[in-house]
C-alpha cells in the first residue's frame, strides 16, 4: 500500500498541468460545499435564535381559533388568561399577547396591520417594550423598522389607528410613534404595531383577555390548558427548517454539478492514463503483481486527487472560510421579502462534522470514479500489455 | 326653589318632546329607506388618487340578511356574482367558473376598493332598532330645510356608535351623514342626493361616501333603477343562482 501510494504521488507529479487543474476544480468543490453547508448551518442558528428571542419564546399557548396566517379569526380568538399562566406571567416568566385586527392611516393612506397589546413590563421577548411606558397623554405605540419604513412614520410620529371593538363597534384614535425597532423577525415587525397590553385590552372590550401566551422555559413539560393550543417550539420552528431544507435541496444540484465536473475531469484523465500506460501496468503484472494490485494502484492515484483538492483546498479554502465566518454573507437583496426570520447578513458557521463529511464525501466519489476505468484492467492480457499492444 | 323646578321640568319636558320629535323623524326616515325587500341597478364609481372607475351592478336584497348582486360591467367584473345568506358571503367569478366561499369577517373589508365595506352595503336594519335619536338643531342644505339629528347606539353591535345625519323636513330623507367612532373621531361621511320618489317613497339616488381618514375624493354610489317590495323567486338566493 506504501508504495502504491508513493508511486501513485509520483504518477500525478509527473502528470503535471493535467494533475492541477483536476485537484484545482476538485478543491472548489470543496470549499464551496463547505461555505455554502455552513451559511445554511448559520442561517438556522440565526433563524431559531431570533424567532426564540423575539417571537416565540421558549413555546407557546395559542387560543384555539389564532390562525396566524388568517387575520380574519383575529377578532374570535381570545379568552381571559387561565388562572395556570397568571402566576408565571406575574413572575415574569411568561407573558401575553392580545391581538386585534385594525387600520393604520399614515399620511391618508390606509394600511391594514395587526395590533399587538404586549405588558411593557415583559422580559421574555426582546422587543423594546419598555419603550411603551412612556408619559404621554396619548397612547403610546412601538413599531419595526420595516413598517416604520413601508408606512414612512419616524419616532415621535402622530398617526390614526382604528378598530373594531368586541362587539364590533369601530373606534380611532391618534397614537404616538415612541420607539422603532430594528429586528430580524418579519412576523414582529411587517404590518404589525405594538401598544399597552391594558390599554388595548380597554379598546377592544376584552378586560383580562389574550391570544397568545409565551413562556420563557422551553424544557418544562407543559400541561395542556382547555381552550388553548400548545405550541412546542420545534413546532414553531418547523417553517425554517422546510424552508432550509427546500434550500438545501436546490444546493445539492449545484454541489452535483460541481461534483460532476471534477469527476468528469478525473475520470477522464483516468481513461487516458489507463490507456497510455498499458506498457507500464504489463510490467507492473510481470513483476507479481496481481491485477487486482493493479486496479488498486490506479484507483489510488485516482483518488490523490481528492487528498492533494483537499490540501489545496485547505491552502486557500482556510483563510476565505474564516473571514466569511467573520464578516458574513450580505444578501444581493432584501432578507424581509423572504418573509422568514433571516438576517441581511448570514454568518456561516462550519462544525468538524461538516468538514468531515465533506472530506468524504467527495473522497469516496473521487475514488469510486477512479475505480469504474481502472477495472479495465483486470481483464487486460499481461503479454499483450507488455508488447505495448493496444487493447 | 320654585323657578328651578319650573326651568328643570320644563327642560325635561322640551328634551323628552325633541327625543320623541327625533323617534317619529326616524321613524318616518326608516319608512322612506326601509323595506321588505328592493331590487336595484347601480353605478359605483371608485375615484382612486389618479384615475376612476364605474362598476355597474344590479342588486336583489331581502331585509338584512339575503342579497344577491351580479356586476354587468367593467368588462372584467362582467359576471361576477355575490351571494350573502346571514353571515355567509359566496363569490363567482366567471373567469375560473368557481365559486368562492369567504368568512363572515371577510364582510367588514372593502367591495372593489371602495370606500364601502359589504357591511356598509348590506347593513339595513331599521334606523329606529339601533339608534336613540335626539334633535340637535334645524339647518338648510342644498336649499332645503333640515333637522340635525344626534344618533346614539342602542345596542352594542352597531359599527358607528354615533352619527350625526341631516333629514330633509319635507321629505324624510337623510341629505347627509357623517358616522363617528366611540371615541368620538369622525370615521365616514355620507351625502345624499338626487331625491326622487318611488313607489310613495322619497329615496336618494345618489350616495357619495367618503372615508375620512383616507385621502382621495371619495366613492359615489348612484342607484339607476330601484323597486321595492318585489317579487323575488326564492332560487335568486340560492347558490345554484351563482353560475346561471
Amino acid at each position: 500500500m506504501k508504495t502504491a501510494i508513493k508511486l501513485a504521488y509520483r504518477n500525478l507529479i509527473g502528470a503535471g498541468l493535467r494533475t492541477w487543474l483536476n485537484v484545482i476544480v476538485l478543491s472548489f468543490s470543496f470549499v464551496i460545499i463547505i461555505f455554502m453547508k455552513g451559511i445554511m448551518t448559520g442561517w438556522d442558528y440565526q433563524a431559531k435564535t431570533d424567532m426564540t428571542n423575539w417571537q416565540i419564546g421558549g413555546g407557546q399557548y395559542w387560543h384555539e381559533a389564532y390562525d396566524p396566517y388568517d387575520p380574519f379569526t383575529f377578532i374570535d380568538s381570545h379568552a381571559p388568561v387561565p388562572a395556570g399562566m397568571l402566576e408565571e406571567i406575574e413572575r415574569g416568566e411568561a407573558m401575553a399577547q392580545l391581538i386585534v385586527q385594525g387600520t393604520l392611516y399614515p399620511a391618508g393612506r390606509m394600511v391594514q396591520v395587526t395590533i399587538r397589546g404586549i405588558d411593557p413590563a415583559q422580559q421574555v421577548l426582546q422587543i423594546p417594550t419598555a419603550r411603551l411606558d412612556t408619559l404621554t397623554d396619548d397612547i403610546p405605540a412601538l413599531i419595526g423598522s420595516m413598517m416604520a419604513k413601508n408606512s414612512r412614520l419616524n419616532e415621535g410620529d402622530y398617526v390614526t389607528l382604528r378598530w373594531r371593538d368586541a362587539a364590533g363597534t369601530f373606534d380611532a384614535t391618534d397614537v404616538i410613534v415612541t420607539g422603532i425597532f430594528a429586528t430580524n423577525v418579519p412576523a414582529m415587525d411587517a404590518g404589525q404595531i405594538y401598544i399597552p397590553l391594558d390599554t388595548l385590552r380597554a379598546m377592544a372590550m376584552l378586560p383580562g383577555e389574550a391570544s397568545i401566551l409565551t413562556f420563557r422555559e422551553s424544557e418544562r413539560q407543559r400541561p395542556g390548558l382547555p381552550g388553548w393550543k400548545l405550541m412546542s417550539k420545534p413546532e414553531l420552528t418547523r417553517e425554517v427548517d422546510e424552508l432550509i431544507k427546500t434550500k438545501q435541496t436546490g444546493q445539492t444540484v449545484l454541489y452535483g454539478i460541481l461534483l460532476l465536473l471534477a469527476m468528469l475531469a478525473i475520470f477522464d484523465t483516468q481513461v487516458l492514463s489507463i490507456f497510455r500506460r498499458q506498457k507500464e501496468i504489463g510490467t507492473y503484472i510481470a513483476l507479481g503483481y496481481t491485477r487486482q494490485q493493479v486496479v488498486g494502484l490506479f484507483t489510488v492515484e485516482g483518488s490523490m486527487h481528492a487528498v492533494l483538492a483537499a490540501l489545496a483546498g485547505a491552502a486557500y479554502g482556510v483563510p476565505f472560510l474564516a473571514w466569511q465566518a467573520k464578516v458574513g454573507w450580505t444578501l444581493p437583496m432584501e432578507a424581509s421579502e423572504f418573509g422568514m426570520a433571516m438576517a441581511q447578513t448570514l454568518y456561516p458557521v462550519y462544525s468538524v462534522g461538516l468538514v468531515a463529511t465533506t472530506v468524504l464525501l467527495v473522497t469516496i466519489t473521487t475514488a469510486i470514479v477512479s475505480y469504474i476505468p481502472s477495472r479495465k484492467i483486470a481483464k487486460m492480457n499481461p503479454t499483450d500489455a507488455l508488447r505495448g499492444k493496444l487493447q | 326653589m320654585k323657578t328651578t323646578f319650573v326651568t328643570l321640568i320644563a327642560l325635561f319636558a322640551f328634551i323628552s318632546l325633541h327625543s320623541q320629535d327625533a323617534a317619529e323623524i326616524l321613524r318616518r326616515v326608516d319608512a322612506n329607506l326601509s323595506s321588505e325587500n328592493r331590487v336595484f341597478e347601480s353605478e359605483m364609481t371608485i375615484h382612486g388618487k389618479r384615475s376612476s372607475r364605474t362598476i355597474t351592478s344590479k342588486s336583489y336584497a331581502e331585509g338584512n340578511s339575503r342579497s344577491f348582486t351580479e356586476y354587468l360591467s367593467p368588462a372584467s367584473e362582467k359576471g361576477t356574482k355575490m351571494l350573502k345568506l346571514e353571515k355567509q358571503l359566496w363569490i363567482y367569478s366567471p373567469s375560473t367558473d368557481r365559486t368562492i366561499q369567504i368568512s363572515g369577517h371577510m364582510l367588514r373589508q372593502s367591495v372593489m376598493g371602495s370606500d364601502l365595506s359589504y357591511e356598509d352595503m348590506m347593513d339595513d336594519r331599521r334606523l329606529t332598532e339601533i339608534y336613540h335619536a335626539v334633535v340637535k338643531g334645524q339647518a338648510g342644505m342644498d336649499g332645503r330645510g333640515v333637522w340635525i339629528l344626534e344618533l346614539t347606539a342602542k345596542t352594542a353591535d352597531v359599527a358607528y356608535q354615533r352619527q350625526l345625519m341631516w333629514v330633509d323636513r319635507e321629505r324624510y330623507v337623510p341629505l347627509k351623514q357623517e358616522l363617528y367612532a366611540k371615541g368620538g373621531k369622525l370615521l365616514k361621511s355620507m351625502e345624499l342626493k338626487d331625491v326622487v320618489q318611488v313607489q310613495g317613497r322619497w329615496f336618494p339616488t345618489t350616495m357619495i361616501y367618503k372615508d375620512m381618514l383616507k385621502q382621495g375624493k371619495g366613492t359615489e354610489f348612484r342607484i339607476t333603477n330601484i323597486k321595492f317590495d318585489q317579487k323575488i323567486p326564492d332560487y335568486i338566493f340560492s347558490k345554484a343562482s351563482l353560475k346561471q
